[in-house]
């Protein structure tokens, strides 16, 4: 058979190494040309209990994964039992035959490693090799992807690998799709590639799933890359080190969850008034409170909107995926020091660590400038009054200057006041640079337009929603509207992505429909609001279910 | 350059926090004249009636949030150690509010000075309990007097791994002076508890000028001596309060832990992402 699309979900007890395992399926996909997306699945604890991921590849970009799988690859007889219903009738079941009994092709996991004298973590090799072969893959697809995606003991590996795949046999072809291969990533991996691609100097976090991973991705590379990483007491003190930093002329960034960013909020409204940029991560996850940390979210929009006392501007966005999240990571950063203000990039957990294929070669380089202050120019004043609102910056040590940032209203010096026409004035200075912030995004593409782009009913969604509605969009002749940026809300470009729209569904991952709401501000009214918050994401079988019963 | 901002100073006449003022000056005057330049200084303020010395002085700083000036600081040490950075905090601000952070600070041997100006009382919101007020305190929110016993913040520095515990009083402002120039040139965790006279609120002039006497310069290193002295006295019971150096000693800092790099250039970083993306295929 001919696949277009092809999915497999690989399952077994946490602690099995399911994610590297899924990694490596979809860098073999990706190999063969195919757009990937992995969904991981697990509970939150260390080991024991299951986890499963879904890979699936397609011929064009995708977000989402299906109920339905091509292959299941079992670790245990738990993974038979509670998938076997998803496989297609011509699926092929690869299980380990020492711990699962099925049929299928079966592989001997514990006689493999006891021939090759390798330990049990080499165990997902045989599966992998198994797997290989039974889709009909070439070898070298193996060989080519276990070479990169293994760093220890490859040779090993391989052998394993190798003999496994010598034992199966071909049920079924996964055939190169002929397009070029693209790398593949997690959502924390494309966010902290966006962050150090426009020169983060410093990473805070404080863990938290579903960003805890970014910490430790960017520690990892952390001496490569020459940047500091640092897990402080708490996220109150990662943000306020991160607007330290900033003061001192460099640039930082912080990664957390809801309950980590209701911590972070009474240093957000500092960075506000003090004019320090800094760049928040916020992977969403359900809620509220603890709620399910290893589940998915698109719940904190209204939160991250009004963030902190009082009004101060503030940027916003929710990009939807690989190639989204690492552009605006960089661009993000690169907003906050020209403007000076606080940033959130929203993501969620589908975002953070699932995976999916990176193009950066669709990815636009925008260079944005800083205004920095002539250092011929004395005194230096830290909060002049200017036209944009933005006033130049320098950073300490300034011989013969005095550089004070404060959180109080405070003069143009950065020194108290209570001066009722100072206050009046400062606060209209803040506000002016969201204008020019309003400006600037208009020009940045700031709303996504796919799907049938001439349709006259849209399908309204916003960060990881967008390659599932993407997907369905043009399948079902509708017209995609995915806000990137989400506050300063780009007026021009929505209207104009609306333009011709008679009837507008939006699609969440919340109880209330938060992206609906925002837009109804602005005028835009959903006729219906299609929501989930189980903490899953939509399955592309269950939502086009759903669209259709809503459409019609 | 002048010192002294132009801002007009509010405190009250008399007020404990002159005296600091004056030190503080006297000290980055006398630095400035050695080899830290003045711009090198950063004051960071935590809120209320002391980090009002935020606006009074000509001194580069981060006027923050209440409890918060270690965090800030440790982020401006990692941006650029040659900053040489103040902590200016109160004992509401840093022994309730900002706690995990002063244990943080500490913990971490964090290259800083943190000034406490203790007058055990919440001063800016007039006149509360704060976590060094004695037992039986009737401050404004507890008019029956308090039920705790007080903290004592050497104590709880000495467990935390500060590398520099002194305490001063303002009522002993040459010896604050070189309490303070000594915290400023000490490599690490330099904390200064400073009995700071409130007039208004809580004006223990008489009490502490009947008790203070000073600690020999002898022995700072020594932890379990240390210990002695941190005991003597409580904070609430009468008895010899001790001023001077309680501890000393030489241990590896946390920008030492954390050196800055210099940055790679974006044409490196470009190639580390083309690298790791190539693996990835
Ligand atoms: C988060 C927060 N809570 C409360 C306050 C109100 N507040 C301002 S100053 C202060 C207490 C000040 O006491 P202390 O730190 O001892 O400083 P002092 O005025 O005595 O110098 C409080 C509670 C605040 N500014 N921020
Ligand atoms: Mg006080």
């Amino acid at each position: 058979m001919e696949h277009k699309e092809v999915s497999v979900l690989i399952g077994g007890r946490a602690g099995e190494g399911i994610s590297s395992a899924g990694q490596v399926i979809a860098q073999m996909l990706g190999h063969q040309g195919y757009r990937v997306h992995m969904y991981y699945d697990y509970p939150s604890l260390i080991k024991g209990g299951h986890n499963f991921a879904i890979i699936r590849g397609a011929d064009q970009k995708i977000g989402a994964v299906r109920n339905t799988v091509d292959f299941l690859l079992a670790l245990n007889q738990e993974t038979v039992d509670l998938h076997r219903e998803k496989l297609t009738s011509e699926g092929v079941l690869v299980f380990r035959s020492d711990a699962a009994n099925a049929e299928g092709v079966a592989v001997p996991v514990k006689r493999l490693l006891e021939e090759e004298g390798a330990p049990a973590v080499m165990g997902n090799s045989a599966i992998l090799g198994a797997f290989v072969r039974a889709a009909g893959m070439d070898w070298e697809v193996a060989e080519t992807v276990l070479r990169k995606a293994i760093p220890k003991q490859i040779d090993t590996n391989l052998r394993i690998a190798r003999r496994a795949y010598d034992e199966a046999e071909v049920k079924t072809r996964i055939s190169p799709l002929g397009a070029k291969a693209l790398p593949v990533v997690t959502g924390n991996e494309a966010i902290g590639l966006g962050l150090i691609q426009s020169g983060l100097g410093l990473y805070c976090g404080y863990p938290m799933s579903p960003t805890s991973n970014l910490l430790h991705f960017l520690v990892s590379h952390g001496t490569e890359l020459r940047i500091r990483v640092i897990q402080p007491e708490s996220e109150t003190a990662a943000i306020l080190m991160a607007l330290g930093c900033a003061y001192a002329g460099i640039r930082a960034a912080v990664g957390t969850s809801g309950g980590g960013f209701c911590l972070m909020v009474e240093a957000l409204s500092l960075a506000g008034i003090a004019e320090l940029p800094v760049l928040v991560v916020l992977g969403q996850r359900t809620g509220p409170s603890t709620g399910l940390a290893t589940y998915t979210a698109q719940a904190d929009l209204q939160f991250a909107l009004g963030a902190g006392q009082a009004d101060f501007p503030r940027l916003i966005t929710a990009p939807g995926d690989a190639d989204e999240l690492m552009a605006w990571a960089a661009a993000c950063l690169d907003l906050t020091w020209k403007y000076q203000l606080p940033a959130i990039l929203l993501s969620d957990k589908t975002l953070c660590e699932g995976m999916y294929s990176l193009d950066t070669s669709q990815m636009r380089h925008l260079q944005i400038d800083l205004e920095l202050a002539d250092k011929n120019v004395s005194p230096y004043t830290r909060y002049s009054l200017t036209e944009s609102g933005i006033s130049p910056l320098r950073f300490p040590p300034a011989s013969g200057e005095i550089i004070r940032v404060n959180s109080h209203v405070h003069d143009p010096d950065g020194i108290t006041t209570e001066n009722e026409e100072t206050t009046k004035a400062m606060a209209d200075k803040r506000m002016r640079k969201m204008r020019g912030l309003a400006e600037e995004i208009e020009a940045m593409d700031p709303v996504h337009l796919g799907g049938d782009v001439d349709a006259s009913t849209a399908l309204l969604c916003w960060g990881s929603n967008k390659g599932i509605c993407e997907e369905l969009g043009t399948k079902m002749g509708l017209r995609v509207i995915q806000p990137v940026v989400l506050w300063p809300f780009p007026e021009r470009s929505f209207a104009r992505v609306c333009k011709g729209v008679e009837r507008m569904f939006t699609v969440e991952c919340n109880e209330s429909g938060q992206l609906a709401r925002l837009v109804r501000q602005f005028g835009y009214a959903s006729e219906d609001v299609i929501l989930k918050y189980n903490g899953r994401p939509f399955f592309v079988d269950e939502l086009e279910a759903l669209l259709g019963r809503a459409i019609s | 350059m002048n010192l002294i901002s132009r801002a007009p100073n509010v405190w009250c006449p008399g007020c404990g926090n002159f005296t600091i003022q004056q030190a503080l000056k006297e000290v980055i005057t006398q630095l400035a004249a050695e080899e830290y330049p003045v711009e090198n200084n950063v004051l960071v303020a935590g809120i209320g009636q002391h980090g009002k010395l935020f606006d009074y002085m000509n001194l580069n700083g981060f006027y923050g949030l209440h409890g918060r000036t270690i965090p800030i600081a440790a982020g401006i040490r990692l941006a650029n150690p040659n900053l040489q950075v103040l902590c200016v905090a109160g004992d509401g601000d840093c022994y309730a509010e900002g706690l995990d952070h002063l244990i943080f600070g500490a913990k971490r041997n964090l290259n800083v000075t943190v000034l406490v100006h203790n007058n055990r009382v919440y001063a800016l919101t007039t006149g509360q309990y704060t976590p060094t007020s004695t037992k039986g305190y009737r401050g404004r929110s507890t008019p029956e007097g308090i039920e705790e016993l007080p903290l004592n913040p050497l104590e709880l520095m000495l467990v935390s791994g500060a590398s520099f515990i002194a305490r001063g009083y303002t009522g002993r402002r040459e010896q604050l002076q070189g309490l303070i120039r000594e915290a400023i040139l000490h490599r690490g965790f330099a904390f200064v508890d400073i009995l700071q006279v409130c007039v208004t609120y809580n004006n223990l002039t008489r009490y502490y000028n009947e008790h203070v006497y000073d600690w020999t310069k002898e022995g700072v290193e020594d932890y379990e001596k240390a210990w002695e002295k941190a005991r003597e006295w409580d904070y609430n019971t009468d008895a010899k309060i001790g001023l001077g150096v309680l501890y000393r000693h030489r241990a590896p800092t946390f920008e030492e832990n954390h050196p800055v790099p210099e940055p790679l250039t974006r044409d490196e970083r470009r190639t580390f992402i083309e690298n790791l993306l190539d693996r990835r295929v």
